[in-house]
Formats: C-alpha cells, sequence, structure tokens
C-alpha cells in the first residue's frame, strides 16, 4: 500500500512537470494583444477543481464534507460559466471588427 | 465507468485545455479555442458525474446552476473597463473553492481514498494543507487586489516597518502549523491555517501600488493555478495537477513578462511600496519651465497636415473610457489618408492585454494595434504622436537618466516623432512619481482635459 501511493505520487510528479513545460512553450506563443483573454480562459480551466467539489459533495445525506464540497460547486460554477463568458465576449471583440474591416474594403 | 476509462476522459479534457491555450496564439484561432477549453471542462463534469459515488444530482445540479446563474450575469453584465477587477474576483473565487475541496477532503477522506478520518496519508496531509495555503492567499490576495482596482480600497501601496520581516515570520509559523497539522489531524489548527493564510494573503497585496496591478493579478493568476494543482496532488488527479500546472505556468510567465516591461524584477514588484513618494522632490525642478498648452482644435490641425499619426493609450484611456471616441478620431484621420497606428506598451493598463481588449471593444482593427517592439523603430519616421493617458511609458528618462526610478525600463520612443501631442487631466507626475521632460519640449502640445471629452472636440474640430 505504501509503495503504492508513493508510485501515484511519482507518477503525478512526471504529469506536473511535463504539463509545466507543455504550459511554458503554449503560453509564450500567445500573442501579447490576447494577454487578457489569456487570463480568461485560464481562470475558466483552473475551476476544473469542481472536480474535486463534485466528489465530495456526491454522497447522499448532509454532512459537513458534503457542504463544503456544494459550496466549492457554485464558487467553481461562478468561474466556469463567467470565466467562458468573458472570454468568449473579448474573443467576439476581435472578430467583430475583421469582419467589418473587410466589408469596407 | 471503469478507472482507465475515467483515466481517458480527463486525458481528453486535459488536452482540450490545452488547444484552447494554443489557440491564443491569433485572434482567427482563438475562439475555436474558447470552444476546445467549454468542451473539455464539460467532459471533466461529465466524467466525474458517473463516478459511482456521486449520487446527489440533485443538489449537485443546483449548485452548478446557482452557481452558472451568478457567472453568466456578472460576465455578461460587466463593462470591459472593469475587467481587471472582474478577473480579480474570479481569481478570488477559485483560491476559496480550493480551500472548500481541501476541507471536505479532510472532512470526509474516505470519499477522496486518502485514508480514514483522524488517519489520513501524511502525503495527502502535506499536499491538503499546501492547497489550502495557497488557495487561501490566493482568496484575500485577490479580494485586496479587486478592492484596489475598484477603487473602493486607495491604490497607493501602503507600507510599514518591518513588513517584510512580519510576512517571513507568519509564513514560517504557517510551515510551523503544516508539521503540526500532520501529526496531530486536528481540524482547529486546519482552520488555524486557513485563516493565517488569509490574513497573510492581504499583507502581500497591501504593499503592491495601483499600477503594478498587472502583475499582482498575474500571480494570482499563477497561485489559482498552483493551488489546483496541490488539491489534483491531495486526490492524485492528473486533470487537475495539468490544468494547475498549465494555468501555473501562464500566470507565471504573464507575471515575467509585465515586471519586465517596467524594467524590475517579480521580487522588486511583490516587496511592493513603488512609486509615489519621489514627486515632491523631481517634480519642483521642473516648475519654472514652460510649457506648451494647446486646445482640440491645435490638436486636429497638427494631425490634419501629417502623414502619419501614432496613438499611445494608456491607463487614463481607459479611466476616462475614451476608446470609443478615439476610435472614432482615428477613422476621420484615416478618410483624410492618414496611416494611424496604435502602439501598446507591455504594461499600460491594469491587466496584460488591457489596451487591447478595449481598443478591440471599439472596433479598432488589431492589425493597427502593434506591440513595443514592433513599432517603437517607426517612431522617427512618425510625424505626430498622440498620447492619451498615458506618461511613464513614454518617458526619456528610463534611457538617459540613471537615478530615475524607471531607470532601464523599456519606453516607446514617442520622443523621437516631430511633434508629441499629451492628453492629460494635469501636469501630475505618473505612477512612478518621475516628471516627464517630455512636457518640456518644443515639439510638445500639452491638451489638458478629459480624455474622452479632447478626443470628441478633436473630432469634432476634424470634421468642420
Amino acid at each position: 500500500m505504501e509503495a503504492n501511493s508513493s508510485e501515484i505520487f511519482v507518477i503525478g510528479l512526471t504529469v506536473f512537470f511535463l504539463a509545466c513545460i507543455i504550459g511554458y512553450y503554449v503560453v509564450w506563443s500567445v500573442t501579447p494583444a490576447l494577454h487578457s483573454p489569456l487570463m480568461g480562459v485560464t481562470n475558466a480551466i483552473s475551476s476544473v477543481i469542481i472536480v474535486g467539489a463534485i466528489l465530495a459533495a456526491g454522497p447522499q445525506g448532509f454532512d459537513t464534507s458534503k457542504i463544503f464540497g456544494l459550496i466549492g460547486v457554485v464558487l467553481a460554477s461562478v468561474n466556469i460559466f463567467g470565466g467562458f463568458l468573458v472570454t468568449y465576449r473579448m474573443l467576439s471583440m476581435f472578430k467583430k471588427k475583421t469582419k467589418k474591416q473587410k466589408e469596407k474594403e | 465507468m471503469s478507472a482507465n476509462t475515467v483515466a481517458i476522459l480527463y486525458l481528453i479534457s486535459a488536452l482540450l485545455f490545452i488547444f484552447a491555450l494554443r489557440g491564443l496564439s491569433h485572434p482567427e484561432s482563438s475562439r475555436m479555442g474558447n470552444i476546445f477549453g467549454i468542451i473539455g471542462m464539460i467532459i471533466a463534469i461529465f466524467t466525474t458525474l458517473m463516478f459511482k459515488s456521486v449520487l446527489s444530482y440533485f443538489e449537485i445540479g443546483a449548485a452548478i446552476l446557482i452557481g452558472g446563474a451568478i457567472g453568466s450575469f456578472i460576465a455578461l453584465r460587466i463593462e470591459m473597463t472593469a475587467l481587471p477587477q472582474l478577473v480579480a474576483a474570479f481569481h478570488s473565487l477559485v483560491g476559496l473553492a480550493a480551500v472548500f475541496v481541501a476541507a471536505a477532503a479532510f472532512y470526509d477522506p474516505v470519499a477522496f481514498k486518502i485514508g480514514e478520518v483522524g488517519s489520513i496519508k501524511v502525503a495527502s496531509l502535506i499536499e491538503m494543507s499546501i492547497g489550502t495555503f495557497i488557495g487561501a492567499i490566493t482568496f484575500s490576495g485577490s479580494v485586496l487586489a479587486f478592492g484596489k482596482l475598484q477603487g473602493a480600497i486607495s491604490g497607493k501601496p501602503i507600507v510599514f516597518k518591518f513588513q517584510h520581516l512580519i510576512n517571513g515570520l507568519i509564513f514560517l509559523i504557517i510551515i510551523l502549523l503544516i508539521i503540526l497539522f500532520v501529526f496531530n489531524q486536528s481540524p482547529s489548527i486546519f482552520w488555524t491555517i486557513v485563516v493565517i493564510s488569509i490574513f497573510l494573503g492581504f499583507l502581500v497585496v497591501i504593499p503592491i501600488g495601483g499600477a503594478d496591478m498587472p502583475v499582482v493579478v498575474s500571480m494570482l493568476n499563477s497561485y489559482s493555478g498552483w493551488a489546483a494543482c496541490g488539491i489534483g496532488f491531495t486526490l492524485s488527479n492528473n486533470l487537475l495537477i495539468i490544468t494547475g500546472a498549465l494555468v501555473g505556468a501562464s500566470g507565471a510567465i504573464l507575471s515575467y513578462i509585465m515586471s519586465k516591461g517596467m524594467n524590475r524584477s517579480i521580487i522588486n514588484v511583490v516587496l511592493g511600496g513603488f512609486g509615489g513618494e519621489q514627486d515632491a522632490s523631481l517634480a519642483k525642478d521642473n516648475s519654472d519651465k514652460i510649457v506648451k498648452q494647446g486646445n482640440a482644435e491645435d490638436a486636429a490641425y497638427i494631425m490634419k497636415n501629417a502623414d502619419s499619426v501614432i496613438i499611445v493609450p494608456g491607463y487614463g484611456m481607459a479611466v476616462a473610457q475614451a476608446q470609443h471616441a478615439l476610435r472614432e478620431m482615428g477613422d476621420i484621420l484615416k478618410k483624410e489618408g492618414i496611416e494611424v497606428r496604435y502602439a501598446i506598451h507591455p504594461v499600460a493598463g491594469r491587466m496584460p492585454g488591457h489596451m487591447n481588449v478595449l481598443l478591440a471593444e471599439a472596433n479598432v482593427p488589431y492589425e493597427e494595434v502593434l506591440e513595443l517592439d514592433e513599432i517603437n523603430h517607426d517612431f522617427p519616421m512618425t510625424e505626430v504622436s498622440f498620447v492619451i493617458g498615458a506618461n511613464d511609458v513614454t518617458n526619456p528618462a528610463a534611457k538617459t537618466d540613471e537615478s530615475s526610478p524607471i531607470y532601464g525600463m523599456p519606453i516607446l520612443d514617442v520622443e523621437k516623432s516631430q511633434s508629441v501631442l499629451f492628453v492629460k487631466r494635469s501636469m501630475a507626475t505618473g505612477y512612478s512619481g518621475v516628471d516627464n521632460e517630455l512636457f518640456y519640449r518644443d515639439n510638445t502640445t500639452m491638451l489638458f482635459g478629459d480624455a474622452k471629452k479632447m478626443c470628441e472636440d478633436i473630432v469634432k474640430s476634424l470634421s468642420t
């Protein structure tokens, strides 16, 4: 059991470092003009923490853990909907005017 | 659903998140990226709902609907100028959610397969406390950043004696508490860690001034990612670890870009207390120098007779909501056959890319909006620089005056254009508290007034 859990930790660590490196290269390729939408998207996806909140809120009945989980679900949902929607709004502004521009030409 | 199916679905979701970020490399691919992100999130949520242990669909559904309604309402109603505050507020929620998930795992370790109450695995306890600690700091730091950006709290840096020493001590206490927590697993210690971390979050952001907020907002963005990572390790959930690392890296890179844009180290920004102190001594030197003042007609005349104009927007444009009037002015100039472009300094505004979004909102084509290194060499060939609501980012002292606090900061070389128009409310110094010698040059015309009104007046003069 002990060996097993440390194995899981090492796998997690491997995933972690590889993800950091992917993040590093992907984020450097983001055009500076879109840094605000980048914050919007990262904000929305970091709310994937909702996965943990759902697990806590999952069991039937009510106990402390479940209430915490449900609060977590509410908070993360605000972010998921809010984050993606505000990013959508920002990005559609970057679209609108290119279309108009083309129509003008 | 077998563990392998779950792992594969989570992997797909993580890949979609990576594509979501990748899409932002160009405005045209960015909207597809956002859709990838949404699909990834839907997959992650539904996969988790399929777990055998997840039974309370009604409560979870209601919680998602409540949160979703609040989030959607805010996101649809918010003014684009208030974006930095909104992002700060959202970060605080991620931090708080992380704290609640950690607390839930602590109270019901069986549901997360990390042991039993009173005998949770040591590794899980450490990961849990780190997630809680970062989450709580993200929460309170973001709340304070929100207050400063919203103007509810003064944007001035608040400094007091032994500030860093106190922060350091608190950090040490938290580490000791975490060690204690790992040994006795007491709920009271868990909540003490939460409370002290929240306190530390406030202390960390309090000395940082308003214009350094781009760095703070990016840093908190990064923290919210690391908090998700901490929770990911606690739950042994690779999706959370990957996403947390992506967000953490993203925020860290943005902080780096922002502090480089000010030629300051991240440490220097974080320690805070920058700006505002020197204005009295430095501003005096120039008190008897002559400033050439103009009005909207003068500005209209100068620009009408130019071939090329570069517009340099800053935070003042956002405050005055002048972007639409400014775009109108640009449109008229373009109709006259004048080349109009926009130059964006990396730290213009209160969050990374702030100016770009506002100009996009006003329908300025993004091809006309250029970054510092794309446009800086064009200033010598430009007749008029129109600086609106920016100051420090144009100050030549950053290149010439080694004693200046902004020395070494990359600036937009507006001084090299044939003439410079400055739209400002007053002669006040910029955020750094440094006087701008450009104001006193012969080829500079100061246009005092509200940025929006000034643009509207220039539009009127141009159209007559």
